[in-house]
């Protein structure tokens, strides 16, 4: 018997080795792809993936890397990534200061994609979420320096939706408005218009990914402006008219200012009722 | 080692001898145009805007008609856990009854794009006398297949189309190549310095995915006359995977005269060089033998 298995257990210790070393081999390139694949699936924030992109962690799983959005996209804007860029290598994306997304009606890049990587249920390119504008820099955004830009404001497909303006005082100035472009989540498609036009030289709006750029409120918070409406008055106490303190004599008016002059006849409180009580002690409901 | 018995001749010089220079590349030809007519059918797309085929191999519209998908990716995805729409599903379909039909590993030697520089790169490796070989055992590939399966399952992406050379190789002529040259680069200077045949040979999961398919396929290489085998060894030189070759030929354990083996990728070259005509393409259904008119066999030189 022993003689017999003598060259099968020779056989088979060469075997186990072969395979040791082959699996071995095999296992650390896996490890290798394994993390890089991983890696990339943080997208770099400059790449936008083309409409009715899946959420980057499916999109990895679903995109066969064809190219056939590239192919069909009117506008030329897609690139399918080479190995060397920070992402899932032959996936498509956009570079929206490069060429941002026309936002064809027909989204001819989704009807062309063989697999729903691109979401076949995107019927309307104006609930497309690529990404979200993000008025990244104060400090050189022309309309926060006080001028009337307004061209992200202007050239954004979706005007006086995803980007509004919205006037706020000037306080270098204490005269002037400044007309603030405030992107809306809900309506911003993410195509990337408004920061291809930012004349500026580095563009102070930018368009990122959904994930980078939208922040979440905690589920338990609640806007005391919201449920006030919602209850149809003051939760926790009536509002009280806001009352200055002046000298005698001096009264002050938002936006007016300081007028009069101490020791005037004090005038009469306009109104006298008295501080009432919380909504609560009156039998309101809460 | 031991000199070689018979005058080194190149592989293929009796069979241009006996058949004429044409008739013993018949198929190489062939299999050239076959390979570079399909590149070139995705080329003129981007290159003239003729767009006949959109897309590349790992799927292709053809006339806004033919879907195509590489069923090795939409097993990954599928893996990874998303289901394709119904155009993607229906192209891996047609693409694996169409290798039932032709062999599974004719898509390594008659459509692959990375099979013209491993090609070359054995052409040149012999050209210029380099023998050594690194040793891989053949069936690395199937552990290098497993791996990209089970990395799709495990990372949950299509994990393997990061690296691949094959789908670099193809989408990177048809939609700008970047750094992929450098992959592909790697995989020429492997087989030509490393390792004899090593990439197609060895380790390309892609070939071993195909030869999967390969494995129950009809197109076969046949052997009519294997009696009329001279023992040239010319089949075995220039064919890519020789170990396919043997239990035909030789009869071992009563094979049929059919190459059956899952990794034939039914290239030809053995058609080609082989100046009895031992072989000619078939059916997996079809194992006549024609009788050998006056050769008992092996006949002396």
């Amino acid at each position: 018997m022993e003689n017999v298995d003598k060259p099968s257990a020779a056989a088979r210790r060469q075997f186990l080795a072969d395979t040791a070393r082959m699996a071995c081999g095999v296992g650390l390139l896996g490890l290798g792809v394994g993390l890089y694949a991983r890696h990339a699936q943080a997208l770099p924030p400059a790449a936008i993936r083309p409409p009715g992109a899946l959420p980057e962690t499916e999109f990895s799983a679903a995109c066969i890397r064809c190219g056939l959005c590239v192919r069909d996209c009117p506008f030329d804007i897609l690139h399918l990534a080479k190995p060397e860029e920070p992402m899932s290598t032959g996936t498509p994306y956009f570079v929206a200061r490069q060429l941002p997304c026309e936002m064809c009606e027909d989204i001819p890049c989704v009807k062309a994609c063989p697999t729903g990587a691109l979401d076949h249920s995107l019927k309307d390119i104006n609930k497309s979420k690529m990404g979200l504008a993000v008025l990244v820099d104060h400090e050189t955004c022309l309309n926060f320096l006080g001028l009337r830009c307004d061209i992200c404001y202007r050239i954004c497909p979706v005007i006086d939706k995803a980007i509004t303006l919205v006037p706020l005082s000037n306080p270098r100035t204490g005269k002037h408005t400044l007309f603030i472009p405030t992107v809306h989540s809900e309506h911003c498609t993410g195509c990337g218009k408004c920061e291809k036009a930012c004349p500026t030289e580095v563009a102070a709006i930018k368009v990122f990914p959904l994930t980078m750029a939208k922040g979440q409120l905690s589920s338990h918070y609640r806007l005391g402006w919201v449920e006030k409406e919602k209850a149809g008055g003051s939760l926790v106490a009536p509002d009280i008219e806001h009352r200055y303190n002046m000298p005698e004599g001096m009264k002050y008016e938002s936006g007016k200012g300081l007028s009069g002059s101490p020791g005037a006849v004090p005038q009469a409180p306009t109104s006298a009722e008295p501080v009432g009580l919380p909504k609560a002690f009156q039998g309101g409901k809460l | 080692m031991s000199a070689p018995a018979k005058p080194t001749l190149r592989p293929g010089a009796e069979a241009i001898a006996a058949k004429g220079w044409l008739a013993a590349h018949k198929w190489l030809l062939l299999r050239r145009s076959s390979q570079l007519g399909i590149l070139l059918l995705f080329l003129v797309g981007p290159w003239f805007g003729w767009w006949i085929v959109k897309g590349n191999l790992n799927f292709s519209y053809t006339l806004n008609v033919l879907p195509l998908a590489d069923p090795y990716v939409i097993v990954q995805s599928l893996l990874a856990r998303q289901v394709p729409e119904k155009l993607a599903l229906t192209g891996a379909l047609i693409v694996v009854l169409f290798y039932l039909l032709v062999g599974g590993r004719s898509y390594c030697s008659w459509v692959c794009p990375v099979n013209l520089l491993t090609d070359l790169a054995y052409w040149l490796r012999v050209r210029l006398g380099l023998k050594g070989s690194a040793h891989i055992s053949r069936p690395t590939r199937y552990w290098m297949l497993g791996m990209t399966l089970l990395l799709a399952t495990a990372t949950g992406t299509i994990a393997w189309e990061m690296v691949n050379p094959v789908s670099m190789l193809h989408r990177g002529l048809l939609f700008g190549i970047g750094f992929a040259w450098a992959v592909v680069l790697a995989v020429f200077l492997f087989d030509l310095f490393v390792m004899r045949h090593g990439w197609c040979g060895h380790l390309c999961p892609v070939g071993a995915f195909y030869s999967l398919i390969g494995r129950f396929s009809v197109a076969r290489v046949r052997l009519p006359a294997r009696d009329a085998c001279n023992d040239c060894m010319d089949c075995f030189a220039v064919c890519p995977e020789p170990q396919v070759i043997r239990p035909a030929l030789k009869s071992i354990a009563g094979a049929p005269p059919l190459i059956l083996e899952a990794n034939c990728t039914n290239c030809g070259r053995c058609i080609d060089v082989c100046s009895k005509n031992v072989f000619a393409f078939g059916t997996r259904f079809n194992t006549t033998v024609l009788p050998v008119a006056g050769v008992p066999h092996a006949a002396p030189k």
